[in-house]
């Protein structure tokens, strides 16, 4: 489009204490476009997006909207300039009604104090379907699904007159299909006109959907790019600074005996309902066994009663031999079963816990950590100092609260302390979850070596290209119930089918 | 860490942080360690800045005020130093300080001790508690069971080994307290009830339970004086030896080492165990430590079983150090003022730490000597009205502690991101 842009940024600075987020960065958007801003976690873009939506205001340089500067003191003032932000974690009121949340602040009156529902109802009812986001205008929005919740930001921000769309991490939380239908409505978003400004970490989004492409490492700006013609490894290679292995690189596994056995298995969730139907599988030694499925399909479930977390209704648990049906965590650990949990922030660390404390959540039990009840912190010291080497943790030192990591290093810490624990069994759940590239590298590396190393690995993700790329065997789990096992060279779409329910695959 | 670390770091800086931290996460990095104690610093100056606001209002000066109050603390015998020439009083031989230690400071200074004592070890009690992520508010049932216990022990077995003896009174004082939090703690750990409810209740319990021991006709009332409301006294076997000052003027006993004592034990069990371990993971974050293979219920019931502990070793040591007896007139003014609510306001401003507890305990401790009726000079403030500038003073200080006053600061400069 050859028309002068819509928006520009020139020369945003930002400066927090110790860290300069964005410096010098000059970005524009043409309207009508999708101008995706790519960047490795830390890289300063929700800085510049905040800056942007009126939340922070620049150190240095100005925004110009229209080609006229515009000052942007609070949301309040981007909102009037056209400017609407979909946020990672979305803003609403769970007991309230989609079209409430859409209209919450500015609702159509009635007699001046009245809302007028019906009102609220049809504007809501005209732009989505002028949009083609279909959404009842009277669900409650904790009946409805993620995907769901996300039309409902985007409506909100177009309700308030958007123009500019920041879409902050869009696809994070959805499944591959909802992320499907979320291009398809910002097709059909930018085809009426909507700039749209997309931030990922992920490139074969980015290159789906963008028309062009800005890269920032450390608050610089690396280049702006078309997408025609990118690759997801130039792009990887702007975004982390180096060469990046896409593909993990691996031989074909060597399986041996089956180090985790599980048969038959039932476990019933928090509220009663059996969210694990008779479940049976093995894991052997020296190989990857990769669990796909749309979340909440039971996968927590299966996990925390492997990991002596949560009771069995029925079946068995049997690791290298041992029965360990209902043991307890510390006893699965002793068991010999790893567990990097899928929430590291709820359960993977105690954030306000040093690196030493953290690596010695297990080990802390053990000599030389502790003797007779008595803590020994310089052998702790010690062994966090050699993990954090060998995990290439950076920006930590052995003292260091686990919160002021990056979270692919905070990754690195539980990667670290459970690999240390030569456990038999590994389980990872989302290990690569926020993940960025080089990180996702580094764990992906390690996975693979800790198979080759003859330990039992399950991987349980929800995404797809993880599972395909590391799993040496895949099992699909739909509604509790394992609906088929692929080889890894099953494709995408197969997986997906089965993942819905929609075909049972070669022989369960 | 190593040189081939640090070179690698120096290429590779670990990369900023995606916008900026959290401010509470930002808060405790930039005022942790030794630079934690600013904000209570600050957090006290803007309390007694405002309880002189208070003292103006009254028509008073209030920098008079304070001078008084602090003359009044003892604290200022301190300052003393070499301006007396060191004597024996009263023929006992205390030649351990080279200040003066018969003057009016130190009689003071004796009184802001006996009663910082208690203070700590009730403060200790509520930092206990809350490093396992637990509220103790039932420090003043725990030390009045303490209290109980040692007034019983302490008024039988008259002709028992004066050591043994007074070993007993602490002891199961201790135990008592221990008992009386372990209930609350029993029932989280089991069936989920929140200390806080439970810990209240068990104060009234505990208030109600002395108040009948200790009322006319009760089983513990004075066997002498069958109309006074009051226990026997202890026997003098029972009493912790007074090492500064005199027994009758209501001297310094050695309950303020046990207090020092327990503030170094506290920091060792925390710091320096596994238990210590496991109540800090517990009382971050309960879900991973579960995962980590620790027993959460478990936890729960020994972190409050040891700060009752703490709570009741309080009240023994009252009784053993200088109270001697107990009155239900005591027992009822305490349930809503009493000892083990300024232990948490100790608890509060020291932020959980071992150098905290002890010189909030002590702040506090001088603060009510300073203000008590016998030290201060009427013309000056009114006495009755002194108590309250303690009170209000206490309560601007847990006011400002919750509101985290430095965390409204990082927040504000967050903002405008200088």
């Amino acid at each position: 489009m050859p028309e002068g842009p819509l928006l520009e940024l020139r020369g945003i600075s930002k400066r927090f204490p110790g860290v300069l987020a964005n410096d010098d960065v000059n970005f524009d958007l043409r309207p009508g476009e999708v101008h995706a801003l790519l960047g490795e976690n830390g890289a300063g873009k929700s800085t510049l997006m905040n800056i942007l939506y009126g939340l922070y205001t620049p150190d240095e340089g100005q925004i110009l909207l229209h080609g006229k500067p515009i000052d942007l003191g609070s949301t309040k003032a981007a909102i009037e300039h056209g400017i609407g932000m979909v946020h990672q974690h979305f803003m609403l009121i769970p007991v309230m009604t989609v079209a409430e949340n859409i209209v919450l602040a500015t609702e159509p009156r009635r007699a001046g104090v009245l809302m007028d529902y019906d009102a609220a109802r049809r504007r809501v009812r005209e732009l989505s379907e002028r949009y083609g986001l279909l959404v009842d205008p009277d669900a409650r929005i904790d009946r409805t699904s993620v995907g769901q919740q996300q039309r409902v930001e985007i409506l909100k921000a177009l309700y308030r007159g958007a123009e500019i769309l920041i879409l902050d991490e869009p696809t994070a939380v959805l499944t591959p299909q909802e992320a499907k239908e979320l291009f398809e409505i910002i097709r059909s978003l930018t085809g009426q006109g909507k700039s749209i400004i997309f931030i990922s970490h992920k490139l074969n989004e980015v290159l789906e959907v963008a028309d062009r492409v800005t890269t920032l490492r450390r608050g610089v700006v690396v280049d702006t790019i078309d997408a025609e013609g990118a690759t997801e490894e130039g792009l990887a290679r702007m975004m982390v600074g180096r060469e990046v292995l896409l593909r993990v690189d691996k031989k074909p596994s060597q399986p041996e005996g089956a180090l985790l056995q599980v048969e038959h298995l039932s476990v019933v969730d928090d509220r009663g309902l059996e969210t694990v139907r008779d479940v049976s599988f093995d894991v052997r030694a020296g190989e990857i066994l990769g669990l796909a499925g749309v979340d909440a399909n039971g996968q927590s479930e299966l996990i925390d009663a492997i990991a002596g977390l949560r009771h069995v209704s029925a079946g068995r648990i049997v690791v290298d031999g041992r029965d360990m049906t209902n043991a307890d965590a510390k006893e699965t650990l002793d068991a010999g079963i790893g567990h990097i949990p899928e929430d590291r922030h709820r359960r993977g660390l105690v954030l306000p816990f040093s690196l030493t404390e953290n690596l010695a959540l297990h080990a802390y039990r053990h000599e030389p950590n502790s003797r007779r009840g008595l803590l020994n912190p310089r052998a702790m010291t010690a062994r966090a100092r050699k993990l954090l080497r060998e995990f290439d943790v950076r920006g930590g030192a052995p003292a260091t609260p686990a919160f002021a990591l990056s979270g692919g290093n905070q990754q690195k810490v539980v990667l670290a302390r459970e690999i240390d624990g030569d456990p038999k069994v590994l389980i990872a759940a989302q290990p690569t979850r926020g993940l960025d590239v080089g990180a996702i590298e580094f764990v992906h590396r390690r996975l693979v070596e800790q198979r080759d190393a003859g330990r039992a690995v399950f991987l349980v993700s929800l995404e797809l290209e993880e599972i395909l790329s590391l799993s040496d065997r895949i099992l699909v789990i739909y509604e509790g119930r394992i609906v088929g096992e692929f080889p890894p060279t099953a494709t995408e779409e197969e997986l997906g089918l089965a993942m819905t329910g929609g075909s049972q695959g070669k022989a369960a | 860490m190593t040189d081939e670390l640090s070179a690698e770091e120096a290429i590779e800086p670990p990369p900023p942080p995606d916008g900026i931290p959290q401010p509470q996460q930002h808060f405790r990095s930039r005022f942790g360690g030794l630079k934690g104690a600013i904000a209570p610093l600050l957090t006290t100056i803007l309390a007694f800045f405002m309880g002189g606001l208070v003292v103006l209002l009254t028509g008073k000066n209030p920098l008079r005020v304070y001078k008084a109050v602090w003359d009044g603390t003892g604290l200022n015998w301190f300052v003393h130093v070499g301006h007396h020439s060191a004597r024996v009083p009263f023929g006992t031989a205390h030649m351990w300080f080279p200040w003066d230690t018969a003057s009016i400071a130190a009689q003071n200074l004796q009184q802001t001790l006996l009663v910082t004592t208690p203070i700590i070890l009730t403060g200790l009690a509520v930092a206990f508690a809350f490093r396992c992520g637990m509220f103790n508010i039932g420090g003043q049932g725990q030390y009045f069971a303490g209290t109980i216990f040692a007034v019983w022990l302490g008024s039988s077995f008259n002709g028992m080994a004066p050591w043994l003896h007074v070993l007993l009174c602490l002891a199961v004082g201790t135990v008592a307290g221990a008992v009386w939090a372990g209930i609350a703690g029993i029932l989280k750990a089991t069936v989920g009830a929140h200390e806080v409810i439970s810990t209240i209740m068990l104060n009234w319990i505990a208030i109600w339970v002395g108040s009948y021991l200790f009322g006319q006709g009760g089983p513990l009332q004075n066997s002498a004086q069958k109309s006074i409301p009051i226990s026997n006294d202890i026997f003098d076997g029972a009493k912790l030896p007074v090492f500064w000052g005199l027994k009758l003027l209501q001297g310094l006993s050695i309950g303020i080492f046990i207090a020092l004592a327990m503030l170094i034990v506290y920091w060792i069990v925390i710091n320096r165990t596994t238990l210590g371990f496991e109540v800090r993971a517990v009382g971050f974050n309960p879900e991973a430590a579960r995962y980590g293979g620790v027993s959460v219920a478990r936890n729960y019931f020994l972190a409050m079983a040891i700060s009752g502990a703490f709570a009741g070793l309080a009240g023994a040591v009252d009784i053993t150090g200088w109270e001697y007896r107990i009155g239900q007139n005591d027992i009822q003014l305490g349930g809503s003022s009493g000892i083990g609510f300024i232990g948490l306001a100790a608890a509060l401003l020291g932020r959980n730490t071992t150098l905290g507890v002890g010189f909030a305990s002590l702040l506090f401790g001088a603060l009510i000597n300073g203000t008590s009726g016998r030290q201060l000079d009427p013309s000056i403030f009114r006495p009755d009205l002194a108590g309250n500038l303690t009170t209000i003073i206490q309560g601007l200080v847990i006011l400002f502690v919750g509101l985290n006053l430095g965390g409204v600061w990082v927040w504000l400069k967050r903002r405008r991101g200088a």
